[in-house]
């Protein structure tokens, strides 16, 4: 049987993709408007999209967009830098593995969205209790997969490398990081989501301002639209977090044969 | 209990001496007091059943284990092709020759290596875009460049399809004959050891039984008189049953049993024995 093909056969297989949503709003927006729904329990998706527009033209969705990203890229820069060094500490020497990893091991089991409260009592209610939950979060998985991928480097090839004469710096720089690099960018994924998990979190427990703030604060003035959009806001930022990653391996890991081109 | 590199005057006349060598891991001994040497320019073969200790020997001679005991006296200058090509694949080819390369204009040195392995067109490739015979010529590239005088092949063509494999040959006898190094190739293939050395070793059960010439002229062909002989030798120093000259069925025994000279004297004649009976 020939295989269907031409240009339309392709909108065709992209159309199928979306079909479902699109028709899964359409009924949402049909059954909002014929009023089988209040719209205390969900607006419409055009009422939705009105919000959003207002609290963008009001400046208000930006200004909370701002300072919530600000609290989570702060958050990453620390817990990602930090997660990396205890990581390479721990893969690079075997003391340091000693030093290190069992203490981790150990914090890691801590659910750590418990430690809220302790945060408040240490820090107050400002940017720090909120910063350092992100850096709790993303710190585990960056130094897990780092150490994971340190000590899962192909050992035939540290062999060969040894046999060609490597010294011990070479080695680290031209076989062991890079070979842990693919580990690396699993955990730097699981880092943003957990990172922006926190940032969620802690927002709704104490904010005066952010995305969080604005869910809060609509929670209390029945705006079920606002609190829509806040969801959504946070949705899109998930969603172009995994994407920078991706951005990422694909310009790190550009031998890989998926990136390779002929 | 010692490796010890560089070209002393005691090992002028040898490149390569084992003495007594002798390892273990933790059980009984993988070699067994092993004494050897080989001279500058040598080609040898290594045979041997797996599990014989070939590779062991063939790490010991890398430097990538230490002897239980004994001395190994090797040149500095050695390289090593291993089975699997073990190139870093977020390397570019000629970065990979090149890594660890200590020289003046590594990259020109890189792609000339690249060229007698007839590579010259992939310079800029991406190791894991190479086929299995590309990427062990990049291998191969990579110890040439470090100009050895030992030249250590771990079973390095077992892995390929036949038909490259006997391409490879041709190239690493090419290779050895511009630049003279001493190669010590451990194989299984009693065919490819004798295409391609001239002397050959056979180690059973951590001890070398068999040091056989190959006095065959080159290039050697399966149907050149002498030939089938050593190669029926050699197979049944490795315990496979090969029919003899007279057509009768010289075996060296089953299991782990060293197979030595005495061991073929007493099958033919238990062979004597069935035969008259029967």
């Amino acid at each position: 049987m020939r295989k269907p093909q031409g240009p339309l056969y392709n909108f065709w297989q992209h159309a199928r993709r979306f079909a479902v949503p699109v028709i899964l709003i359409a009924l949402w927006q049909g059954v909002c408007s014929a009023g089988l729904i209040s719209p205390r329990v969900a607006p419409s998706p055009i009422g939705v999209m009105e919000t959003a527009s207002e609290l963008f033209m009001s400046g208000e969705l930006m200004s909370s967009l701002g300072t919530s990203l600000l609290r989570v890229a702060i958050g990453l820069a620390i817990g990602i830098s930090l997660g990396t060094v205890l990581a390479l500490i721990a893969g690079l020497w075997k003391s340091g593995e000693d030093a290190v990893d069992a203490t981790l091991q150990m914090l890691r089991t801590l659910p750590f969205l418990g430690l809220v409260p302790l945060f408040i009592l240490w820090f107050g209610i400002g940017e720090t209790p909120k910063i350092a939950l992100v850096v709790v979060g993303s710190v585990f998985p960056i130094y897990m997969a780092l150490f994971a991928g340190i000590r899962g480097v192909d050992k035939k090839l540290i062999e060969a490398a040894t046999t060609l004469g490597l010294t011990r710096w070479e080695m680290i720089v031209h076989i062991v990081l890079p070979g842990a690099l693919p580990s690396a960018l699993v955990g730097l994924r699981y880092a943003m989501g957990i990172a922006l998990l926190s940032l969620v979190v802690s927002e709704q427990v104490n904010a005066d301002s952010g995305i969080g703030y604005l869910i809060m604060s609509a929670r209390d003035v029945l705006r079920t639209d606002i609190i829509f959009v806040g969801l959504f806001v946070y949705a899109i930022l998930g969603l172009a977090a995994d994407q920078l990653v991706r951005i990422f391996e694909r310009s790190l890991l550009y031998w890989r044969p998926s990136f390779v081109k002929g | 209990m010692k490796t010890k590199t560089g070209s002393s005057a005691e090992a002028a006349s040898s490149l390569v001496r084992l003495t007594g060598l002798t390892h273990s891991f933790d059980g009984p001994n993988i070699l067994d007091g092993i004494n050897l040497s080989f001279e500058p320019g040598n080609f040898v073969a290594l045979l041997g059943r797996s599990g014989s200790g070939k590779s062991t020997l063939l790490r010991l001679l890398c430097g990538l284990d230490q002897p239980t005991s004994g001395l190994v006296q090797v040149p500095t200058e050695r390289a090593v092709v291993f089975q699997e090509p073990r190139l870093v694949p977020w390397k570019r080819v000629w970065r990979n020759v090149a890594l660890g390369l200590r020289s003046e204009s590594p990259r020109e040195r890189a792609i000339a290596a690249l060229g007698e392995v007839n590579l010259a067109h992939r310079i800029d490739a991406w190791p894991l875009t190479l086929s299995g015979g590309e990427a062990q010529r990049v291998a191969l590239a990579r110890s040439l460049v470090r100009e050895p005088k030992l030249l250590l092949l771990d079973e390095p063509f077992a892995a390929l399809d036949a038909l490259t494999r006997l391409k490879m040959h041709g190239l690493v006898l090419d290779l050895w004959r511009k630049h003279r190094p001493t190669v010590l190739i451990v194989t299984h293939d009693v065919d490819e050891a004798l295409t391609l050395a001239d002397r050959v070793l056979v180690l059973t059960s951590g001890r070398i039984s068999h040091d056989l010439p190959v006095q065959l002229a080159r290039p050697r062909l399966p149907s050149a008189a002498g030939f089938e002989d050593l190669r029926v030798r050699l197979l049944n120093a490795l315990g496979v049953n090969q029919p003899d000259d007279e057509g009768k069925l010289a075996t060296a025994g089953d299991g782990e049993a060293a197979p030595t000279c005495d061991d073929d004297l007493v099958l033919s004649s238990r062979l004597q024995e069935i035969g008259a009976t029967a």
